[in-house]
């Protein structure tokens, strides 16, 4: 074995010129894969995390036929106190759960006695928010509160669109007008606490108000929620997490026997989830690229080196070098030239991604300026994309390597 | 009982409408120990019979044993088995393998065909280079020594196996008469010493007077046997 790769490597060193060629080829490749994978899924994972971590949570439960009708906000698919007490019993003893929030959804008209227009509003339990959605309290403007009290009864934060539109400042007065599930009408007042910075999507006209004023606003006795939102520990893990909740969702139906609730993924209710699925699909034509051009300079490269050498082969075929032992040589050679560049391309690939990330490149995203590309990439994937190149430089050496094995020594030594 | 035994080995060459007969009804057996030399003209069947000796082509006809093994049969795997288990080739244009020193070259058959381990391969590779003078040239890359270096590297590459038989079809071919004299000098007292069949084929009647016994060959038929005075027969 030591021999054999002994002499692989002496034979591709001795054509220096076109090993490093297609080497560099190979590298080239490699390279294009982990500078492009890093920078997409870092891309994807910073903006999966904006939205998880200031709107949607990781998962969301529902009473069932709440999210076909979401854009609604309809008040008669509340959760009741019942299912407050079931959702909050099943949640606290699952372990990838970091935290959840209750939240009421309601559409109001909002009013500062000189104009008014309908507004979207969540209305929420300012400390369970904040543990679900961390991020959520960063984009109010100019907020003198703790992120665990962002809001107050008594309070609201208007979205930015609004307050630029309705030339709407911190301190002021407003009124909200909204209808109650019985048809009645209600208004109460309330002042801005904070300017909300906007997000992309339909999140341009979401304020916040404490759930205590929506009670109050909606004349709601005992607890009432639209939504629940949840966070996991582990983000990877959803696909689980998800199966092993609507396991237990399933206990509980509604009079007519039906379930219950309903549960959904954030990548079922953003649209940025197909956005997610695009650059995947990148992702794996850039794989593929990358396959084909390992595959081709390969078989090219191998059965250069066959006939080239096709009286060497005839020589070791002579003195009784086995078939087996011939293939085994060639496969070498080309499995050699397959690790070497894998190496140098998976160590200019991360030393690329780190030149990127010292270059502070900056983007914006929907109404986010200013981001600053982090990229990074698992070992995992490292170790993918070698294992991918690595077996097709077996594949592609192969043939090349057979054709080798099975020269008829006569005809090989008589070849000049 | 002989080392090789040829009976009735016809080999024909098919090319398109034309039917070349290499070697025609070839009877022949060839003790041990011997150090034989085939001539003739050139298209005589001299390669063609050293290969069907070798185990390196397969006769049309007839049967060949060697060293009691008939190997007319054999498949391309058993007949590489055969060559790396019981003979050694040296072949005119040295063939030596470019990416090993003058060493490892010699070592090779030990390594890639007989799995000698590490530690036995050494004494015996260093006993043939210094039994052909090459022993302070064993860094070297063949590309480095002269053409009757190289045969010389040849003879040590093709005796280091202890092969009972040695295959050289016209060794001398591509070498100066110095060292073709030298070369043939040196396969004579190897021969003496080791024991081996030593069979080679060649043009120059200067190389084919160091024969003990000496087949000539003509359009594949073997024509005469004759034996050097003196000598054995
Ligand atoms: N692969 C082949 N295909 C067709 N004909 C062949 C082949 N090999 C040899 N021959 C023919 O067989 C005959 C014997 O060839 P061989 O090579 O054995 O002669 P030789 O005595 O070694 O000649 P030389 O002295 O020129 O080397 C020749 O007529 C040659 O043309
Ligand atoms: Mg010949």
């Amino acid at each position: 074995m030591k021999n054999i790769f002994k002499i692989a490597f002496r034979n591709l060193k001795r054509y220096k010129r076109r090993t490093l060629l297609t080497s560099l080829l190979i590298v080239l490749g490699v390279v294009l894969v982990i500078v492009f994978s890093g920078i997409s899924s870092s891309f994807k994972t910073m903006m999966i995390g904006t939205i998880t971590d200031s709107m949607l949570g990781h998962l969301q439960i529902h009473k069932k036929g709440y999210v076909s009708s979401i854009d609604n906000l309809p008040l008669h698919l509340n959760l009741g106190d019942k299912q407050i007490a079931e959702l909050t019993e099943l949640l606290d003893k699952q372990d990838n759960v970091e935290a959840y929030t209750f939240r009421i959804k309601l559409g109001a008209m909002l009013s500062n006695y000189k104009e008014t227009t309908n507004i979207r509003l969540t209305a929420v339990f300012p400390d369970m928010e904040n543990k679900t959605s961390p991020a959520l309290a960063d984009r109010i403007f100019e907020s003198t509160k703790s992120a665990d009290k962002f809001i107050e009864p008594g309070e609201l934060i208007v979205p930015e669109n609004l307050a630029t539109g309705l030339n709407l400042k911190t301190g002021d007065d407003l009124v909200l007008v909204a209808n109650n599930k019985d048809g009645s009408v209600n208004g109460i007042g309330l002042k801005i606490a904070g300017v909300m910075q906007g997000l992309t999507g339909p999140s341009g006209r979401d304020g916040y108000i404490h759930i205590d004023d929506a009670k109050a606003l909606l004349r709601i006795d005992g607890n009432e929620i639209s939504e629940s939102a949840i966070r996991l520990k582990n983000p990877d893990d959803i696909k689980q997490t998800r199966a092993r909740i609507l396991h237990e969702l399933e206990q509980f139906s509604n009079e007519k026997g039906k379930p219950a609730f309903e549960l959904h993924t954030w990548a079922q209710l953003s649209p940025f989830s197909t956005i997610v699925t695009v650059v995947d699909l990148l992702i794996i034509t850039v794989k593929i690229v990358l396959v084909a051009i390992v595959l081709i300079s390969i078989l090219n490269v191998m059965m250069m080196s066959v006939f080239e050498r096709v009286s060497e082969i005839g020589t070791i075929a002579a003195i009784g070098t086995l078939p087996s032992r011939i293939l085994g040589l060639f496969v070498a050679e080309g499995f050699l030239l397959g690790l070497f560049s894998t190496i140098a391309g998976n160590v200019v690939g991360v030393l690329a991604l780190n030149l990127i990330n010292l270059a502070n490149f900056q983007f914006s995203f929907g109404r986010m300026e200013n981001i600053i590309l982090k990229t990074s990439i698992a070992p995992g994937e490292l170790i993918t994309v070698s294992l991918i190149v690595i077996a097709i430089t077996l594949v592609s050496s192969f043939q090349p390597a057979l054709k080798a094995a099975k020269m008829q020594p006569v005809d090989a030594l008589r070849h000049v | 009982m002989p080392l090789i035994t040829l009976n009735n080995v016809s080999r024909r060459y098919e090319t398109g409408e034309t039917t070349v007969h290499a070697l025609r009804d070839v009877n022949l057996q060839l003790d041990a120990q011997a150090f034989i030399s085939i001539v003739g003209p050139s298209g005589s069947g001299k390669t063609t019979l050293l290969n069907v000796i070798g185990c390196l082509d397969k006769p049309t006809q007839g049967a060949v044993s060697v060293n009691g093994t008939r190997v007319d049969g054999f498949d391309n795997r058993d007949a590489a088995q055969f060559r790396g288990d019981n003979v050694g080739f040296i072949f005119q244009n040295f063939n030596l393998l470019p990416v090993l020193t003058v060493y490892e070259n010699v070592e090779y058959p030990l390594v890639m065909v007989q799995n000698v381990p590490e530690n036995q391969r050494k004494e015996r590779v260093m006993r043939l280079l210094d039994a052909v003078g090459m022993a302070d040239q064993k860094d070297k890359y063949p590309s480095q020594v002269s053409g009757g270096q190289k045969q010389r590297i040849a003879v040590a590459r093709a005796l280091v196996a202890d092969p009972k038989l040695v295959l050289a079809d016209e060794p001398t071919a591509n070498l100066d008469s110095v060292s073709a004299h030298k070369v043939i000098e040196l396969m004579r007292g190897m021969q003496h010493e080791l024991k081996t069949t030593f069979i080679f084929s060649t043009h120059d009647p200067k190389v084919v007077r160091e024969a003990e016994i000496v087949y000539t060959l003509e359009d594949g038929q073997i024509t005469n046997r004759e034996t050097r005075a003196g000598l054995t027969n």
